[in-house]
């Protein structure tokens, strides 16, 4: 683990072992909620987790890079434990979540400042090794840009839809995919959320604390917000419609879309049995060949693994897609038809 | 297929084993690999692992295979079911295959047999005998196609080394054994990435999926100078060599397209995809757990060898793939297009006994265009 100073401990608070600090500052979780002091920490602590919920990121009390004053620097620690406190307490993931991907944005905004800074060597320095420690992934300077390997790039992009982050849409030379600070840390964010979402969930859950039970009963009735509802039509998306009709007409529907319309209808609930039919008309029909092919596809036989349906952004590439306003920026063919309430 | 064709297909691949297994390239890391083969008339049998030359050559010996395969992925357990192999780590393979080229040349020497009548004729989308639409389709692939999917290749092998600084000598380059190439790419940095990193990489290669801004048009704010300069590495160069043709049309060209619009940029980049990027079948690439075709070993579906490729350029497939014997055999040909093998021309056969060499036998036998007699 990184050493680290005090104002990298405020603005990267989940680095810090947290039972650690509070032992270490001379403090036990029950003193938080007796003393009327303390006692404010713990609604810092609740807005912390509030605004994260709201998809906002948590305004510290760092004036630039440095803690303001003496007394700021363990505020902004012991909300942050708190806050973890009081999640793992109220058990909500959706809260856990947001709160794992609020505390990400924001760590990720001192990320970048470090990286980008160009007075002090060492600032940056420490960025680029809990880059390199928490996520493996080593980058490098080079003039006014930060490289990483191909393949590094390649497995932290792979999750972003917007195009931008496509490797055809980037400077690649060497073997180097060539980022600003600003990329750089966007890159990690998903990971730097699962990172703190790891830790929040892995971390021990304490029993009920005196003190603690109105803020974590504020939060159980705040999670049922976040519930959501959908509603499906029912209705097939265009791409799967397309196929169907290219199998009635007796024409080829390629392997790839053969696979697409498979797997669609297996997630959507339906049987081998119902779905081979389908199939009949296709030029080169073996009603064996196709009755083991969807079983291999259902799980029920091969290797077991049940395969999904492809991605809208795959089916593009595989000129299966037809898309029409109704798809409406889905991801996933299954995801067709559904609303939120 | 008929029994005395199997025999006779079986024979002559396993004399060419018997007399070429130096041919045969036994993967590095063997124990590693996953290997299957197939028979005349038959399935699939893989999960198999093999130990060295020795084992390999017993099982071409013992099963006369019609085709073999080896995995490019690199398994712990590679004769366990799939999901108990326990996947490593698998080399970087691409497939250029000149029937995905949309060459012109290709209906000239495409047949279509009628699964239904078993009638053969040029292509058509229609039997002319029984008017049944289920056909299949077979080609005898030409020069041009051989010299398209070289080009592929050659444009492939330049963007590996220079965007992603693979060096040459882990570059191999094979004839498929049909109708087109595979480019093998081992000790890369991307030996242990997965299926949608992969699929990531093709749309690279074939320059999928641009964005205008990333040649330099923008929406709002245009900036002329935003536009991509002749000796940029990587796209933004081979872009700018395509697009504007020499230095001295540069300016010209970036008034013209900025006039032209956003929208109509995206059709530009859409043409220059078509033009310049090369044609990769993703799905090969993109499959971390396929068995390949074991190079040094014959294509069923030509009789024709996967070889190495030393030096591109020069290499004929219709020559130097071509291992199996000259000695004459008595077929019924019925094959309506000519083609060539070791510098010979041959046909076309309109349904009757010719003697050829045992090559050229076994080369329209696989292609469904001849029977032994």
């Amino acid at each position: 683990m990184i050493a680290l100073g005090q104002d990298e401990i405020a603005k990267y608070p989940f680095l810090a072992d947290a039972g650690q600090y509070l032992k270490d500052q001379g403090f036990s979780l029950e003193q938080f909620g007796t003393d009327p002091d303390l006692k404010q920490l713990i609604q810092k602590a609740y807005d912390r987790i509030l605004v994260a919920a709201d998809g906002k990121i948590y305004k510290s009390d760092l004036i630039g890079d440095h803690v303001s004053k003496e007394a700021a620097l363990p505020r902004e620690v012991f909300s942050f434990l708190l806050a973890i406190v009081l999640l793992k307490l109220c058990g909500m993931h959706t809260l856990i979540k947001r709160f794992a991907l609020a505390e990400a944005r924001r760590a990720e905004k001192y990320l970048e400042r470090d990286l980008s800074n160009i007075s002090d060597e060492s600032k940056k320095e420490l960025a680029i090794r809990v880059i390199d420690d928490l996520f493996s992934v080593q980058i490098e300077k080079q003039d006014d840009y930060f490289v990483i390997p191909v393949s590094d790039y390649l497995k932290h992009s792979i999750n972003f839809h917007e195009r931008e982050w496509k490797l055809i849409n980037r400077h690649v030379e060497n073997g180097l995919v060539f980022l600003t600070p600003h990329e750089t840390v966007r890159l990690i964010r998903k990971e730097l959320g699962t990172y703190i979402n790891s830790k929040i969930i892995n971390a021990k859950t304490p029993t009920m604390i005196p003190g603690f039970e109105d803020s974590v009963n504020k939060l159980s009735m705040l999670s049922k917000k976040f519930a959501t509802f959908t509603v499906t039509t029912g209705e097939y998306p265009p791409c799967i419609k397309h196929a169907i009709d290219v199998l009635e007409k007796g024409e080829n529907l390629p392997h790839s879309g053969r696979f697409m319309l498979a797997t669609f209808l297996l997630s959507k609930g339906q049987t081998v049995q119902q779905i081979a039919p389908l199939f009949k008309n296709a030029p080169d029909y073996n009603p064996r060949v196709t009755l083991y092919q969807l079983n291999h596809l259902a799980g029920t036989s091969g290797s077991g693994t049940q395969y999904s349906c492809p991605s809208c952004e795959k089916l593009k590439t595989q000129s299966l897609c037809f898309a029409t306003s109704e798809c409406d920026n889905i991801i996933n063919p299954l995801q067709f038809g559904k609303k939120r309430k | 297929m008929q029994d005395t064709d199997i025999k006779f297909l079986e024979d002559s691949f396993k004399k060419y084993y018997f007399e070429h297994f130096d041919l045969i390239h036994v993967p590095e890391r063997t124990s590693e690999r996953e290997f299957g083969f197939q028979k005349f008339n038959s399935g699939m049998t893989r999960h198999i692992q093999i130990k060295d030359d020795k084992e390999l050559h017993l099982l071409f010996m013992q099963n006369v295979p019609s085709d073999v395969y080896c995995s490019n992925a690199y398994y712990s357990f590679p004769n366990l079911p799939m999901n108990e192999k326990d996947w490593k780590e698998a080399d970087l393979i691409f497939d250029i295959d000149a029937k995905d080229l949309n060459l012109t040349c290709r209906a000239n020497h495409t047949v279509s047999i009628c699964y239904e009548c078993n009638e053969i004729s040029k292509d058509s989308n229609q039997c002319r005998k029984c008017n049944s639409t289920k056909l299949e389709k077979k080609s005898l692939p030409c020069k041009n196609c051989i010299d398209q999917s070289k080009i592929q290749v050659e444009r492939l092998s330049e963007i590996l080394t220079n965007d992603f600084a693979i060096d040459k000598e882990n570059i191999h380059v094979y004839f498929s054994g049909n109708e087109g190439f595979h480019v093998y790419v081992y000790n890369s940095q991307f030996q242990e990435i997965g299926s949608r990193e992969r699929s990531e990489l093709t749309d690279y290669i074939s320059l999928r999926g641009a964005i205008p801004e990333t040649f330099g048009m923008r929406k709002f704010k245009q900036d002329r100078a935003a536009f991509p300069d002749f000796n940029e590495k990587g796209w933004k160069g081979r872009f700018s060599k395509y697009v504007f043709g020499s230095k001295s049309k540069r300016s010209k060209i970036i008034t013209e397209l900025l006039a032209n619009g956003y929208s109509s940029f995206q059709k530009t980049l859409d043409d220059v995809s078509k033009n310049i990027g090369v044609k990769i079948d993703p799905n090969v690439t993109m499959d971390i757990h396929r068995i390949f075709r074991l190079p040094g070993s014959i294509n069923s579906k030509s009789g024709l060898t996967k070889i190495l490729c030393t030096d591109l350029t020069k290499f004929d497939p219709y020559s130097e793939a071509s291992f199996l014997s000259d000695e004459t055999i008595e077929v019924l040909a019925n094959s309506p297009i000519e083609f060539k093998l070791k510098n010979k021309k041959f046909g076309p056969y309109n349904n009757e006994k010719v003697t050829v060499p045992t090559f050229v036998a076994v080369y329209m036998i696989c292609k469904k265009l001849a029977k032994t007699a």
